[in-house]
């Protein structure tokens, strides 16, 4: 049996709440049900806002799954209900949102793409702060680690990505009057996130990461199109025979690669984020090792062992190629090891993250990221910077 | 964001107390933006009318564009309109009858649109400065097909040119700026203007019309937050925008960071920047070389800057933040020293001292 084709997603995308996507999402809901499509609600957050309310009149909603966690009633969407009612269009609220521990699915996300895979088209809402490359910047913007993330490749399978606009001080103004949050609420929202210099830089990124995406969408539909002309000059009408997509090449031709150190430090996960966000926008290849250093069986070493493998897991769940390197390559030299291991793959650029600790020692032996540097003068090496927020 | 708070010059505080005075006067410009007729800037426009009225706030529509889709004929029924003068056979807004009306605030469509002869202004968006003047806010909606400076990338997408612009330090001068985004699919019924051919082309264009238009507002927010950032005496910057700065000397192998530099500009959008520290006593070789590196930067399109400082390095940090710099491009050539495989050198040096940039090391 062949699998339907896949839904089609829509992401409506934002900068805070109370920007209006929703509100945005249930407007095009109603246009979509008028035009004659079979469109349900799999979730709606209402907020207690009236007239988003009032957008879901007429529209059918399968009811919410109750889960029962540690003695309290979570309400979650029912996958298995929509996916039994089988709708031509489902609306999905919260994006980002994580599911009850015990849920079929950990994310919502996951519950969209069962949904997609199931042919099943999708409307859901997000904000720029929970795209997983940004988070540090949106950390270093607002002073909030965001812990409900989205990989970055979740949300370049959608097939739109639209804006919802609104200015920072009309929101400010809803906010005010009560429309977004409750008052108390509103206040304490007001000294963080609200604040309109805040708002402006998230409203920025939404902005440019909007039409990052609608480029990257024409771009492929134009090498699509270039391929399927390629192909059909050269007899091979077969989908599939095409050439393979062109990665990106350095200005000396040769193909672009990254590479990224990972450690057991935590600033591995910045340095991953950067790296994979700008491979993306190089349209570069991306690869990841850590180090492991041949110790005992001590309790530090298990420790960082288990650090790092997080950190490998991390970069693969962005999709980046991760693995872990034996330091007997580089006769027990962390430094040696990893450039004779970007030599070998034919790597372009190595990420690191800031050395720390300069002390003494530091002065002395020099730091593994020290000796990277000085070792591979015939790549480029980038820093990545702590995108921390002084308080 | 790491804020340094400076002080402020006089002339800084001069031109902050004019700007807000001028402000308290005029009428608040807000101009919804769009990409191509058919993504609902006129409905947009329209909707905060009423939503304005409805709060109690004195609204006119003083232009529209015609014929109205039935959504924009709905709200247009709920708001008073201050009828078209005509003159020459063509309508145009009555700026002497909304200036008599003196509402609180007016819509105004087609900002590009030029004035018959005769009229007090040339163009439309010249009789909203007026408007503004007068302190009545204005709410105007744009399709960026119309902005003079973004004519050359439209034509080159839509084949087409247009007479009559808007220059864009006008929307610049906007208090408050909105994207009125849409998928390409929605502007097909519309399509009247700029565009035609098959839907596979015409969705193409559209979504190339829609990241400049995206890109563009982008820069404006950008102008605002920098400015407010400096209003509130603010050395800061969130990095929002990517801006790339080539550390020049006449020994670096320059021609690679440059194209590296500005195929990374592009890619994400951003601004390539290229430094040079001065020195004392470069021989004429070294001169030559630095030229030609310098003319190279310039040739890739990158604002070339030459900065003093006893201590290079210092004056690249200094530099890089205040500009809001987020990647540093330096060649590896300047850390050969025997000693710096410990030390770090004047790299190891920029890397450390590089809060919040990313630095990049190129090789020689």
């Amino acid at each position: 049996m062949t699998p339907p084709a896949p839904g089609r997603l829509k992401i409506y995308l934002g900068y805070a709440a109370g920007v209006g996507k929703t509100y945005q999402m249930l407007t095009d809901a109603q246009d979509l049900k008028r035009q004659g499509h079979d469109i349900v609600i799999g979730y709606f957050e209402p907020h207690g806002r009236a007239d988003t309310i009032a957008r879901t009149e007429g529209l059918e909603t399968i009811p919410r799954r109750r889960v029962e966690y540690r003695g309290t009633v979570f309400e979650e969407m029912d996958t298995d209900a929509i996916l039994a009612r089988h709708p031509e269009i489902c609306v999905v609220d919260e994006f980002p949102h994580t599911n009850v521990p015990g849920s079929a699915r950990t994310k919502r996300w996951e519950d969209v793409t069962t949904l997609l895979e199931a042919g099943i088209g999708v409307l859901t809402t997000m904000n720029i702060q929970h795209l997983e490359s940004l988070n540090d910047q949106v950390w270093q913007i607002s002073g909030v680690r965001v812990r409900e993330t989205i990989p970055d490749w979740v949300v370049k399978q959608a097939d739109q990505v639209v804006m919802v606009d609104v200015t920072p001080g009309a929101l400010v103004n809803r906010l005010l009057r009560g429309v977004v949050y409750s008052q108390e609420k509103s206040q304490k929202a007001l000294e963080n996130f609200f604040q309109e210099s805040t708002l402006g830089a998230l409203r920025e990124l939404a902005m440019r990461q909007t039409a990052h995406e609608s480029e990257s969408h024409h771009a492929d539909a134009d090498q699509a199109e270039a391929e399927c002309a390629a192909a059909m000059q050269s007899g091979a009408l077969h989908a599939g025979t095409g050439p393979a997509p062109q990665p990106a090449t350095s200005p000396s031709g040769r193909i672009e690669r990254i590479l990224i150190l990972v450690t057991a430090d935590p600033s591995s996960a910045m340095v991953i984020r950067r790296a994979k966000r700008v491979a993306d926008y190089l349209h570069a290849d991306c690869m990841a090792v850590a180090i492991q250093r041949p110790t005992g069986g001590n309790k530090v070493a298990a420790e960082e062992r288990e650090a790092i493998e997080r950190h490998l897991n991390f970069a693969r769940n962005l999709h980046v190629d991760a693995r872990l390197l034996d330091a007997e390559t580089g006769g027990d030299d962390p430094a040696k090891a990893l450039v004779e291991f970007a030599r070998l793959n034919g790597v372009t650029q190595i990420f690191l993250a800031r050395p720390r600790g300069t002390g003494f020692a530091g002065m002395f032996r020099g730091s593994v990221e020290q000796r990277i540097v000085w070792l591979s003068r015939d790549m480029q090496v980038t820093i990545v910077a702590d995108r921390t927020r002084a308080a | 964001m790491t804020p340094v708070t400076r002080r402020r010059t006089p002339e800084e505080l001069l031109l902050q107390v004019q700007a807000e005075e001028a402000q308290s006067n005029r009428g608040r410009l807000k101009i919804f933006l769009g990409y191509a007729s058919g993504v609902g800037k006129s409905f947009r426009m329209l909707d905060e009318g009423r939503r304005r009225a409805e709060r109690g706030q004195d609204v006119v529509v003083g232009a529209i564009q015609l014929p109205p889709t039935p959504d924009v004929e709905a709200l247009l029924k709920r708001l008073e309109a201050i009828p078209l003068r005509t003159a020459d056979g063509v309508n145009t807004m009555d700026v002497a009858a909304v200036l008599k009306r003196m509402p609180r605030v007016c819509i105004v469509d087609g900002l590009a649109w030029d004035n018959p002869p005769g009229s007090m202004n040339r163009s439309r968006w010249q009789d909203v400065r007026q408007l503004l003047d007068a302190g009545i806010a204005v709410i105007a909606s744009i399709n960026i097909q119309y902005i003079a400076e973004l004519q050359g990338p439209v034509e080159k997408i839509t084949g087409k040119h247009v007479t009559q612009t808007v220059p864009q330090s006008f929307l610049y001068e906007a208090d408050e700026i909105v994207v009125v985004d849409a998928p390409p699919e929605m502007c097909f019924g519309h399509s009247g203007k700029g565009v035609a051919g098959d839907p596979g082309r015409l969705a193409h264009q559209l979504s190339e019309l829609r990241e400049i238009a995206l890109l563009f507002a982008a820069d404006v927010v950008d102008h605002q937050l920098e400015s407010y950032l400096k209003q509130n005496g603010v050395a800061a910057s969130f990095g929002t925008q990517e801006r790339i700065l080539v550390c020049i000397t006449p020994r670096t192998s320059a021609k690679a960071m440059i194209e590296s530099g500005k195929r990374n500009a592009d890619r994400f959008h951003g601004e390539l920047i290229a430094a040079h520290v001065r020195q004392g006593n470069m021989g004429e070789e070294a001169k030559e070389a630095l030229n030609r590196n310098l003319e190279m930067a310039r040739d890739a399109g990158a604002q070339v800057e030459i900065l003093e400082g006893d201590d290079p390095i210092e004056a690249i940090l200094e530099f890089a933040r205040e500009r809001g710099v987020t990647q540093v491009f330096v060649g590896h050539g300047q850390d050969s020293k025997w000693w710096h495989r410990w030390t770090g050198g004047p790299v190891g040096r920029l890397m450390r001292g590089a809060q919040g940039i990313d630095v990049r090391v190129f090789p020689q």
